[in-house]
């Protein structure tokens, strides 16, 4: 999903520079330019610079480069004038973008496509074109400065050198297994010979982006190039020009032979290549390797295991095989469901990363946070660093210096990951104000209370905040259950008043749902949207009521929980049980987490709200659970017991008693594993889908998002609205109208959903 | 005084100069050529004098310093403060200076002696000052000498002094290598510890990894880049080539040479080192050929870097002092002052991407201030950190792009002329000793104004953490 998240670069105009003499390294010999400037061609150009070409990429139409047919056929155009220029020795491939080298392939193109033969052959002529460049006469240095990812990726590793930037923006990756695909255009074969087989598969099993300085170990780029700062031109185009000099510079070496193409291999690689050459060990490490994908994705992900496939091929039978496996598993991925769904998620991603509310009238420059917590640290945490000066208010020193703690603590990690330098750190956190009282509040453009889930509370803060705030200054707060409405009755400007639903730890949370009342103002929403994206944050806008929209969701699938528990069902099954279907946290877990308390509470608020429809388990079990201290991971105990520095978590052998004391006997008619996950699941899609219907949710785009960034809804399924669309609203139907002879309207399908159920043809995305 | 006699006598012929280079400049050529002497008169000033009323005329008496010797040659088993009290004694010495007649004493220095960390008190009662005499040691990386004497210039400004001497000192033969954080903290452990049983266990848990000893630092804190790298990417930022810097280093070489034959370097005073010879020249003093420097690797940035150990300044040892007094004490006492030190500016910058353009920030400024223009000074001491930063530094002054993004002015000031630029070579070839050598700058310009027949001249320097300094000098009337 990172394809869109490092694009941030300005952009500048296309811009060809014509009879330039380079102000580096020439100033002896004579420069010939010769400027070969075709004006029918918009996306690549190249001029010639004494004996090297170079090609310059830049799609007009968009941000980013993105290896589309247009962008294709003028680089096979190009690339065949350069062959054929006699005055040409070498060529250099760069991006006029200085925030972009290639972001990828388009994935449109793919999504054009109707038939898995139709992707392999787009597959294979990427392939070709990627052949004739890795076996180019003429070297060819990729000048890498920004994102270098996907097909983007696959084409530099086919040139002869590749020069990339150690900016912060400069990343390589392969993140197709992300989008339920593999790198189609000779990436599963070409990588293992660079960077060895087992750094191949984690390059493209966990599609995670490699900086400039680790790709250089890796032996992925070759020559690093320093981001330059201020000088005689602004630094991005500066910065580019000199990557463009040193580029240059290498490919004359590689034609005059003073850089060598065959590296000298160091003992370590020669041990490395020689344990590599035994089939045994390469036995060994698919096998591991498989293991372990299985193991992580339960089998629900077919692109990683069509990865090893085709890297397996490739070095087992030959070029030959593994570029045919590469095509046909590329083919038949883009068919798959999975594929769809993670497109689906990807698309969505960049929706929900977009304000369209548009601009605030005054951005957010001051942010005051009420309480803490572990919310209201994690809060402060992702928007210190943003440049926002941020106040952190709390009741008590140990409350407070707990919360600086974290913030510290969260920056110090990253420190030590050295993602940040201790200076940076520093720096950021003088942005951090800690203080008990409201000094200062006077300057606040917008304060995010995160003071305990109690209404009376709620109604004291913002009583006394809106004493101290100025009259623009927006007034936010962060609950998961409590409606928005009910808090803004005690404001004297409810239309600056907004829900800003974090998810916990609020660091490594992407999702945020921002809710609006009847009352709240449009700047008011684009102020908490820009906020919001500002922190990073992946933002769903939902209507206001009791749960929004997330809550709602998980409500009813975690009373199933509780009554799968009271049914028998041990805390280790149901996990399996719902991880097995996609989940990335089982059922049982996901409570502990979340906190049985919050559990109780939130069960117990909307099973007022919603009356019998939100039943199943009985809420007493979770609270006789709160009774005896069993509060979930905070208190050590909760479904499981939990002890500080062991991962392996064992049932806690006290809730058996608490089970034991509220048991319920299960209906065999309803109770197979398929079963006990469909019913978890088609409460939880049952309220989505009602969300809509009822306007909460603006699009089953959002809803997707939401339930899969927010709550951990199988990515594999995209949302349970596109899951809806691929299994089939009838058949869903027909499994709750089961349910519901059984257990009533806890399973009763919203009209949505039988109006899908009805007419085959609805669907919600298109 | 026939100033144009006197120009030649040095030997500063500049277009012989550039034969003798046996290629051909392209950065440089501009610079070199040559102006005519008009410039120089001093009717054609847009100031008379930088004096203004009701504010104390400062002087310069005399400054002084030590030979400046690659760091480990002669001075390798001296103290920091030895160096110190060399060039204090000197000042003494050169001046008559009564012993008890100043009235303040300021130090700069960089990497600190932690035996001696009031350096300033150490080497005044070591030079014999007496011991009445206050002296505070400062720092700012390679621009502390010049905070020396800016202090000093405060003091007597604001009535409080009328006699400082202020100076700054380095010595890189020796510098404090600490035991590890881990290994500090169970020696100070140690001391706490009560019983033997405390002791042993301590002492048992010392490891392997506790003995790596900890450098100073060679990198700026708050960006862990060197300087060298910093100073690479600037020269890169700037596009100055590789060759224009190894010109620019060769002309400070020469120049330097020139200047030491010609026995211009006044200020250098002789020092009977202890247990080993009178040393009395610099002796980084190297000129070399193009075709040498050329063979150099990139230092830094590898390698398609263009910063060199050649075209950079070395490890220096060295210290300076100056003698400055307000001008009715200077000449109360019978003194002929050689300089006023005037208006002068301190400049901050961003540590990483603008480390080393101090000169480019300070130079506008302080110009402003005094309200002068680039043509006014005829005498030009920048401080030569690196060839490279030095052109950059140039090119920065040049360029209205960069007047107008980043130093919000209209106009660029321009690029000093290179005839009246580190005509006596400067820290590249003389040597750097980071603490010493704002004092050098300041000296050298009143010599070189004495010598020259000018009426302006301008220091400027860079320094660590994205610092730099400016200061106008005025000739004192002859």
């Amino acid at each position: 999903m990172s394809l869109s998240s490092t694009l941030n670069g300005s952009y500048l105009t296309p811009r060809l520079r014509i009879n330039k003499v380079l102000p580096y390294f020439t100033s002896h010999t004579e420069t010939h330019v010769s400027p070969k400037i075709d004006s029918s061609r918009t996306h690549v150009n190249y001029e010639v610079k004494e004996d090297v070409a170079v090609i310059r990429m830049n799609d007009p139409t968009s941000k980013v480069n993105t290896l589309s047919v247009q962008m294709q056929n003028e680089m096979i155009e190009v690339f065949n004038e350069v062959l054929a220029n006699d005055a040409v020795q070498s060529a250099v491939l760069i991006s006029s973008k200085p925030g972009c080298f290639i972001a990828g392939a388009d994935i449109n193109m793919i999504q054009a496509c109707n038939t898995s033969e139709e992707v392999t052959k787009l597959s294979q002529e990427g392939q070709k074109m990627f052949a004739r460049i890795e076996n180019s006469p003429k070297p060819i240095v990729a000048a890498i400065n920004g994102p270098c990812l996907g097909g983007g990726l696959e084409f530099a590793i086919a040139c002869q050198y590749r020069v990339a930037t150690k900016s912060k923006k400069t990343v390589l990756g392969t993140p197709e297994v992300m989008l339920g695909l593999l790198p189609g255009a000779g990436g599963t074969q070409r990588l293992p010979k660079m960077v060895g087989i087992p750094g191949a598969f984690d390059m493209m099993l966990t599609g995670r982006n490699i900086r400039a300085d680790k790709a250089k170990k890796m032996g992925l780029v070759h020559q690093l190039v320093d981001p330059l700062g201020p000088g005689l031109k602004s630094p991005e185009e500066r910065t580019i020009e000199y990557l463009e000099e040193v580029a240059i510079q290498c490919a004359k070496g590689i034609v005059n032979k003073k850089i060598s193409l065959t590296k000298e291999k160091g003992m370590m690689q020669k041990v490395q290549d020689y344990v590599m050459g035994i089939e045994f060990v390469r036995q060994q490490i698919y096998k591991t390797v498989t293991a372990k994908v299985m193991k992580m994705s339960k089998g629900l992900y077919p692109a990683p295991l069509k990865i090893i496939e085709s890297v397996k091929a490739g070095l087992e039978q030959g070029p030959d095989s593994g570029y045919l496996a590469e095509a046909q598993n590329f083919g038949k991925l883009a068919m798959t469901s999975e594929s769809n769904a993670l497109i689906g998620l990807y698309h969505g991603q960049v929706a929900c990363k977009k304000n369209r509310f548009g601009v605030p009238e005054r951005p957010v420059k001051n942010l005051a946070i009420l309480g803490a917590g572990l919310m209201g640290a994690g809060i402060a945490q992702v928007t210190v660093d943003k440049g926002i000066h941020t106040v952190l208010k709390d009741t008590t020193v140990e409350g407070l210096s707990r919360g600086q703690q974290q913030v510290y603590k969260g920056l110090n990690d990253k420190t030590k990951k050295k993602t940040i330098t201790s200076f940076e750190r520093d720096f950021t956190l003088a942005s951090l104000t800690g203080q008990l009282d409201y000094s200062g509040f006077e300057k606040a453009d917008m304060v995010i209370e995160a003071v305990f889930e109690d209404l009376n509370i709620k109604h004291r803060v913002i009583k006394e905040v809106e004493a101290v705030i100025p009259p623009h200054c927006i007034f936010a707060t962060n609950t998961s259950a409590l409606p928005i409405k009910d808090i803004a009755a005690a404001s004297i400007r409810p239309e600056k008043v907004i829900g800003m639903h974090y998810f916990s730890p609020v660091d490594k949370m992407q999702l945020l749902e921002i809710i609006t009342t009847d009352k709240t103002s449009k700047d008011t929403t684009a102020s908490a949207v820009a906020v919001g994206l500002k922190q990073g944050k992946v933002i769903i806008v939902v209507g206001d009521g009791p749960g929004f929209y997330t809550t709602r969701c998980l409500a009813p699938m975690l009373a199933e929980a509780v009554r799968l528990l009271q049914e028998g069902v041990d805390p280790k099954k149901l996990d399996a049980l719902t991880t097995g279907f996609g989940f990335p946290v089982g059922a049982a877990t996901l409570a502990d987490e979340v906190g049985i308390d919050v559990a109780a509470h939130v069960a117990e608020d909307l099973g007022k709200a919603f009356g019998s429809r939100f039943g199943g388990g009985n809420v007493e079990v979770l609270k006789t659970m709160v009774e005896k201290g069993f509060k979930g991971r905070k208190s050590g105990k909760g479904c499981y017991v939990y002890t500080p520095g062991l991962k392996s978590k064992d049932v806690n052998p006290d809730i058996e008693d608490v089970l034991g004391k509220y048991k319920l006997t299960p209906n065999p008619l309803v109770s197979s594993d398929s079963d006990v996950q469909y019913r978890l699941v088609s409460r939880f899609v049952n309220e989505a889908v009602m969300c809509l219907q009822e306007g909460i949710l603006n699009g089953p785009v959002e809803g997707d998002i939401g339930a899969v960034f927010g709550l951990g809804f199988p990515p594999c399924l995209g949302g349970p609205f596109r899951f809806v669309d691929t299994f089939g609203a009838n058949k869903l139907v027909e499994k709750m109208k089961r349910y519901e002879e059984v257990y009533g309207n806890h399973f009763t399908p919203c009209q949505l959903l039988l109006d899908h159920a009805k007419d085959s043809s609805k669907r919600f995305h298109k | 005084y026939r100033p144009h006699g006197l120009r030649q006598s040095f030997t500063y012929r500049p277009h012989g100069l550039r034969q003798s280079f046996t290629y051909r400049p392209h950065g440089l050529r501009q610079s070199f050529t040559y102006r005519p002497h008009g410039l120089r008169q001093i009717q054609t000033k847009s100031k008379k004098t930088l004096a203004k009323p009701g504010v104390k005329n400062i002087v310069l008496v005399e400054g002084v310093r030590t030979p400046f010797l690659l760091s480990g040659t002669t001075y390798a088993d001296l103290m920091p403060h030895d160096l110190a009290r060399a060039a204090l004694q000197g000042l003494l010495h050169k001046t008559s200076l009564p012993k008890d007649a100043v009235d303040y004493i300021i130090y700069g220095t960089v990497i600190q002696e932690v035996k001696t960390s009031n350096v300033a008190r150490e080497a005044s009662l070591g030079a014999g000052f007496s011991d009445k005499i206050p002296s505070h040691t400062v720092t700012m990386a390679c621009i502390s000498s010049n905070v020396a004497m800016t202090t000093g210039v405060g003091l007597i400004t604001a009535g409080q002094c009328d006699t400082i001497v202020a100076g700054g000192v380095e010595f890189m033969s020796d510098v404090p290598i600490r035991h590890s954080r881990k290994m500090r903290k169970t020696m100070l452990a140690l001391n706490r510890a009560k019983t033997l049983g405390q002791r042993l266990s301590l002492i048992g848990s010392i490891r392997m990894a506790h003995l790596t000893p900890e450098l100073p630092a060679v990198a700026e804190f708050s960006t862990a880049e060197t300087m060298g790298h910093s100073a690479d990417r600037l020269a890169a930022a700037f596009g100055v080539t590789r060759l224009e810097q190894d010109e620019f280093a060769l002309r400070s070489h020469t120049l330097a040479k020139q200047a030491q034959d010609a026995g211009l370097l006044s200020d250098v005073i002789s020092f009977k080192v202890p247990g080993r010879d009178t040393v009395a020249k610099d002796n980084g003093i190297r000129p070399s050929s193009m075709e040498q420097l050329a063979k150099l690797k990139p230092a830094f940035i590898k390698p398609h870097g263009t910063v060199t150990a050649a075209n950079s300044s070395f490890l220096t040892d060295g210290a300076s002092a100056v003698l400055i007094m307000s001008e009715e004490k200077a000449l109360a006492m019978g003194y002929k002052p050689k300089a006023y030190l005037r208006d002068f500016v301190f400049v901050s910058q961003d540590p990483k991407d603008q480390l080393l353009l101090g000169p480019a920030y300070g130079t506008p400024k302080v110009l402003a201030r005094a309200g002068l223009t680039m043509d006014d000074i005829d005498v030009f001491e920048f401080h030569e950190a690196f060839a490279g930063q030095i052109m950059a530094n140039l090119k920065a002054l040049d360029s209205d792009w960069f007047a107008q993004t980043y130093m919000g002015r209209k106009v660029k000031v321009g690029a000093p002329a290179m005839e009246k630029f580190n005509l006596w070579g400067g820290s590249l070839s003389l040597g750097h000793p980071f603490g010493a050598t704002g004092c050098r700058l300041v000296t050298t310009v009143a010599h070189r104004l004495l010598k020259e027949g000018g009426q302006y001249g301008l220091v400027a320097a860079c320094a660590a953490g994205g610092q730099g300094h400016a200061m106008v000098i005025e000739a004192y009337p002859q």
